[in-house]
């Protein structure tokens, strides 16, 4: 069978020691990343992008991709402990995770969490496995039209999921794809918005925006608050094995976290996120005991625990396939692609087996490495969790100052970083979403290039979008959601949504 | 008219003035024509966009059923100051005066920008991650990175 052959090239590239210290290193960072506040995975990955030249291609995206979902994992530690959850897709694990600590349960809440967690991984895995290869034949059949609408339909997405105001969402997306204007026309080679300065004529390279709007400007408002002081419930957690009632109760609703999360990660914009905040409403929904959410139910647990990480896992799928980034992360792993030398796209898959499979089987082996880091090491992370921010901001600072500096051994790189890092102060201020701009500025080269030709194919006829059955759907999605999203039933649902997150 | 949220009315004015720079920039460029884009063509669209998505973002101000006001609030000028000040500093001064100087002292200037600041333990960090970053990227990853102040 092919889907073995694949798997069986895939593992002998993951298990290869090599690649399984990396994809450990990205698991261990991802989790620190997730229990520490203040620091997401947008802004570790674009740190370590330029370490990352060093490194041969498949060893480093095996660790960016661990950072990733590793993230995912030590973001439901603190949900689940102190109430705060690490990353935004852990924030509903933090309603009955936190419960379930208060009432003594930590332990049976946080493995459920990691099994649910590595269960959702491994189904995962097995479902960007099976769906790559047609999707991949698919995508030869894509030309300017279909890109351009595809990108288009993901652009859309990022604005539909991204909370606050859709105006202020969509003003993103468009000054994202503004900025990716500032660099040389790629038909005319004429420079654009580059005021002279030479550096600018290549374009501002999307880690320097990344590392001023996440990690500056983060830093800079966190700073701009009182002080807040984390309180640990749970000194020390004891029982780590869930009861077979446990078992009995979180296994259904495990699994069903897992579909959705699968079929919801591959959407473009959408993500491990929207994934976690269905099937929790998805689980309540379907409860007999609706009334026990929210008060330490452990399908309220496990199910989001799943979906995020099955979501986090399919999410690869756009960009492993078609070469187009559905999510802020992503765009970095694109970016970590080409800075190494590889094309993104279809042909990644017949060019670099071992790259294609190795990543993916990465995948399954990191999540296993991530049960074990994460349950027996608890008590370390724990430890982690009251590490002062004053001692933390300096240290972001200083990793990121490097990898701005040795991006390009550019001091340019760094103003422009420290003007970013104003405007992702005013963002936080203003409440914006900095997560589309940056899928803006990374896609905006890319359509504009696949639009010209588009109509440059069709004679300026812009029909052509419509006229081709795959792009057609696609216009007919993206137009949809738009569509859906403003219907006044759904956008006060949105509100709702968006609303408990805060 | 009242303004009802001074988030947005800001937010508003700044695309507005955003979009209408890059759109009035874009006239620099050839237009080209619908079966030839030039290089203005798309900056000009997005400019205008993004100006107009500013005028719906500045008449919510107006029309928002927000009673507070919606404040923008204090402008944390400490930290603002020493992060941007602190990066602006390691740009200027790391070609000149190396990492070993320029590196301790961004990260103090840094610490700087936090409430809870004392000499103390600024000092301290500052010394732990020059020694950290030294072993990971110099010694560790071998990234160029100027040691010692340039002479000359």
């Amino acid at each position: 069978m092919d889907l073995l052959q694949n798997l069986y090239i895939g593992f002998q590239t993951s298990l290869s020691l090599i690649n399984l210290w990396y994809a450990f290193l990205g698991a261990m960072l991802g989790t620190l990343i997730g229990v520490l506040p203040g620091l997401g995975p947008i802004a570790t990955i674009a740190m370590l992008l330029p370490s990352m030249y060093s490194l041969q291609p498949t060893s480093a995206l095996i660790m960016l991709a661990g950072i990733y979902y590793g993230a995912q994992y030590g973001g439901s530690t603190t949900a689940i402990l102190i109430n705060v959850p690490g990353e935004a897709s852990s924030v509903v694990t933090a309603l009955d995770g936190y419960q379930m600590a208060r009432h003594g349960r930590a332990g049976a809440a946080l493995a459920t969490a990691a099994l649910a967690s590595f269960f959702a991984g491994t189904i995962g895995t097995l479902v960007v496995a099976a769906f790559a290869p047609p999707l991949t034949a698919l995508a030869f059949e894509f030309g300017a039209p279909e890109y351009c609408a595809l990108m288009f339909l993901g652009l859309v997405g990022a604005v539909v999921l991204a909370s606050g105001s859709l105006a202020k969402a969509l003003a993103m997306v468009v000054l994202g794809l503004l900025l990716g204007q500032i660099n040389t026309d790629v038909i005319t080679a004429v420079p654009r918005f580059s005021f002279g300065i030479p550096e600018l004529m290549d374009g501002i390279n999307f880690v320097v925006i990344a590392m001023g709007v996440f990690s500056f400007g983060e830093i800079i408002a966190n700073l701009g608050k009182p002080p807040e002081h984390r309180e640990i419930f749970v000194k020390k957690v004891t029982g780590l094995w869930p009861s077979k009632q446990d078992f009995h109760d979180a296994a259904p609703a495990a699994l069903r976290g897992t579909l959705l999360g699968c079929l919801l990660g591959v959407l473009p914009g959408a993500g491990p996120m929207l994934a976690s905040f269905t099937s929790y409403s998805v689980e309540k929904k379907m409860s007999k005991t609706p009334e026990a959410f929210g008060k330490g139910a452990i399908q309220g647990v496990a199910a989001p625990e799943a979906a995020n990480n099955s979501g986090a896992q399919t999410s690869f799928i756009p960009m492993l396939t078609l070469g187009i980034p559905t999510s802020a992360v992503m765009a970095l792993m694109i970016g970590a692609m080409t800075i190494m030398g590889i094309q993104p796209g279809p042909q990644v898959m017949t060019t670099n087996p071992g790259l294609f499979w190795g990543l993916i089987t990465s995948m399954w082996v990191g999540n296993l490495m991530l049960v074990i880091l994460n349950l027996p090491l608890i008590g370390i992370w724990v430890k982690l969790l009251t590490v002062p921010y004053r001692f933390l901001f300096p240290a972001i600072m200083a990793f990121c100052a490097i990898g701005v500096y040795t991006l390009s051994n550019n001091t340019f790189d760094v103003y422009c970083a420290a003007a970013f890092a104003v405007v992702g102060f005013l963002f936080n201020k203003l409440g914006f979403e900095p997560a589309p701009l940056i899928l803006g500025f990374v896609l905006g080269p890319m359509m504009e290039e696949n639009l010209r030709r588009a109509l440059l194919m069709a004679r300026g006829d812009w029909s052509v979008f419509v006229t081709r059955p795959i792009s057609a759907t696609m216009i007919v999605l993206a137009v949809g959601l738009m569509v859906m999203i403003t219907l006044p039933a759904i956008s006060k649902k949105r509100e709702e949504v968006f609303v408990d997150e805060e | 008219m009242k303004i009802k949220s001074q988030k947005d009315f800001l937010s508003g004015v700044l695309l507005i003035l955003v979009g209408g720079a890059f759109a009035i920039g874009a006239t620099n460029y050839n237009f080209g024509i619908a079966v030839r884009p030039g290089p203005g063509y798309f900056p000009f669209g997005l400019g205008i966009i993004l100006a107009l998505l500013g005028i719906v973002v500045l008449t919510s101000a107006f029309t928002s059923k927000r009673t507070d006001g919606d404040p923008i609030g204090k402008i944390p000028w400490r930290p603002l100051l020493c992060i941007v000040g602190a990066i602006v500093f390691f740009g200027l001064a790391l070609p000149r005066l190396g990492f070993v100087i320029s590196f301790p002292l961004m990260i103090i200037m840094t610490a700087a920008g936090g409430s809870e600041f004392t000499w103390k333990d600024a000092v301290l960090n500052a010394a732990i991650l020059t020694v950290m970053s030294y072993l990971i990227f110099i010694y560790g990853l071998q990234l160029t990175i100027p040691l010692w102040p340039a002479l000359s």
